[in-house]
């Protein structure tokens, strides 16, 4: 292109609209995120709530960024999903499946069903049973991890069965977004078991095949300096993201992949270059999942979304409970750990995410009523374990 | 002593021990090479109370001034433990090819299956060297190994 016609590019109309209409949505957020952030609250819900309002049907329509912003949203699943994969090594997803199988067992077998149940009534379906079923099993690892770190919780005894059943909610993700995401656009029974499969084998083999190979192809990747290294493997990332789509097995699949190919160094060098990046699509991403909901939709729903917040609310509290418990935290840390997991996040956006692209449009305004009240709920909550097990405890304690 | 150490998927390693007194101590490791040292809430025994945070920087020097010399003494009660195991201490000489090198040029692990565990230079004791930490001449290295492995290690280390 010749200079002529980027300066052509640049001062189009369009262009100028867009630029100002994001700018503005980033800024507003940038600061509304820093109060929300100072009262220790997730900015998610921050973001889904921005999306309903200036979506279709709220109150400021968005249209000069809305292409832009799909793309932006693809790129956030696809960053927040290799970021994650980057979060986790093999070691540690061996040392959690040693001790807290149970635990994973017990989080989907109280998670999941009250979803499932909700989904098949109020969606009508038994692809909604099985979308909602995934929203409300699913802890966000983001939310969880924060308020952990923000209330000072490293140390504390409970704190590894709550980040154990996060890894093993990951791990199963590998496995249940690819079938999702198949599952959501009616494939064949054969095409299904096939991505399913597919999937699965590339997690395992990545898996195993990084405890060998990765730090090799890691530290080749990563020979260079910070800019070459971040267009490297967001390139990989990206030809991987593209390849799994091509194959019907979503984009967010092939970045988690990616994630837990690299190890040791370079996934830290790329967890630091990747996380600033990660933070303004995945803020994209949440945005134009509100964008997708029409605001209009959710009263509706906010009785359903509000049993269903309840009910799950309880179940993550036992789940939690029973997993700090096998690792002998009191009472009180168990229910600790159980109302900081309550936390439902990027997971139940991504996965309701895929639905509604593939034409279960309810499902977005439950899942982000829903998503709304367990992400502001659940850490506020969790300050005050404390109180909460008062009623546990067997006998007062003298100070 | 009895270190409970757990990972801390996404965060580091947490280890746990008790004191003599009845008191426990929790060290949580970050990623970033940040510790956290704290003490259990009386009145919660699961609750982590943060005594004191330490940089990378800061660790090293209190490990130094904790333990890093005893290394050498707790190695040879190890390999009296384990049969079969054997430590020694191999010098760089003035003028061997790796002064100047770093430990990682020496391919120590891969030609003989042993380990470098340790360090000595002058009388401070470095703890288990990155294969970047540069070697000159003068400095011992405590090797770890079986003993076939560490006579091939010294042959190594002691070309000129």
């Amino acid at each position: 292109m010749s200079a002529d016609s980027l300066l052509a590019a640049a001062t189009t109309p369009g262009i100028a609209d867009l630029l100002l209409e994001f700018g503005v949505v980033l800024f507003v957020l940038g600061i509304a995120g820093g109060l929300i952030r100072r009262v220790g609250l997730s900015p998610v819900p921050l973001y889904l709530l921005a999306g309903l309002i200036l979506g279709e049907g709220g109150f400021v329509g968005l249209d000069a960024s809305t292409g832009f912003l799909r793309v932006g949203a693809e790129l956030g699943l696809i960053l927040l999903l290799l970021t994650l994969g980057l979060e986790f090594s093999s070691d540690e997803f061996t040392s959690v499946l040693r001790r807290h199988v149970p635990s994973g067992v017990v989080d989907f077998a109280l998670n999941a069903p009250p979803g499932a149940i909700a989904g098949w009534f109020i969606l009508d379906s038994w692809v909604g049973a099985l979308v909602m079923g995934g929203v409300t099993w699913v802890s966000s690892s983001g939310i969880v991890a924060r308020v952990v770190h923000d209330l000072g919780r490293l140390a504390n005894r409970e704190t590894p069965s709550v980040l154990a059943v996060l890894v093993l909610e990951d791990i199963v993700m590998a496995a249940y977004l690819p079938f999702v995401a198949v599952v959501v656009v009616g494939g064949s029974f054969a095409a299904i078991a096939i991505a399913v499969t597919a999937s699965v084998t590339a997690v395992l083999v990545v898996i195993l095949g990084s405890r060998h190979f990765g730090e090799r192809i890691g530290r080749r990747l990563t020979d260079a300096e910070d800019e070459q290294v971040l267009l490297r493997v967001l390139g990989i990332t990206l030809i991987v993201a593209g390849l799994t789509t091509l194959l019907d097995a979503s984009a967010a699949v092939g970045a988690f992949v990616v994630g837990l190919a690299l190890t040791g160094q370079a996934a830290e060098r790329s967890r630091a270059l990747l996380s600033p990046l990660r933070d303004l699509f995945a803020a994209v991403f949440f945005v134009s999942f509100g964008l997708s909901v029409d605001p209009g939709t959710l009263p509706p729903v906010l009785l359903a979304a509000s049993v269903l917040a309840a009910v799950t609310l309880v179940t993550k509290v036992l789940t939690g409970w029973y997993a700090a418990a096998r690792d002998g935290a009191g009472p009180r840390g168990r229910m600790r750990a159980g109302l900081v997991l309550a936390a439902r996040g990027e997971f139940a956006v991504v996965i309701a995410g895929l639905a509604v692209t593939a034409g279960y449009e309810d499902a977005g305004p439950l899942t982000a009523a829903y998503v709304l009240i367990l992400a502001v709920v659940s850490p506020i909550l969790a300050r005050f374990g404390d109180f909460f097990a008062k009623p546990f405890l067997a006998k007062p304690v003298m100070v | 002593m009895d270190v409970v150490e757990t990972l801390l998927p996404g965060v580091g390693r947490r280890y746990e021990f008790g004191l003599d007194d009845g008191q426990r101590l929790c060290i949580v490791s970050t990623r970033d090479d940040h510790y956290i040292v704290s003490t259990f809430d009386r009145n919660d025994p699961d609750v982590g109370l943060t005594l004191f945070e330490l940089d990378e920087d800061e660790a090293v020097t209190m490990a130094e001034i904790l333990g890093a010399p005893r290394i050498a003494v707790k190695l040879a009660d190890l390999t009296r433990e384990v049969p079969g195991l054997a430590s020694e201490q191999v010098e760089i000489a003035d003028g061997s090819t790796f002064d100047g090198q770093t430990l990682g040029d020496t391919q120590l692990r891969t030609r003989t299956g042993s380990s470098v565990v340790a360090l000595v230079r002058d009388d401070r004791v470095l703890a288990s060297p990155e294969p970047s930490q540069d070697l000159v001449g003068g400095d011992v290295l405590v090797v770890i190994g079986t003993t076939e492995g560490i006579a091939k290690a010294r042959s190594i280390l002691e070309t000129q």
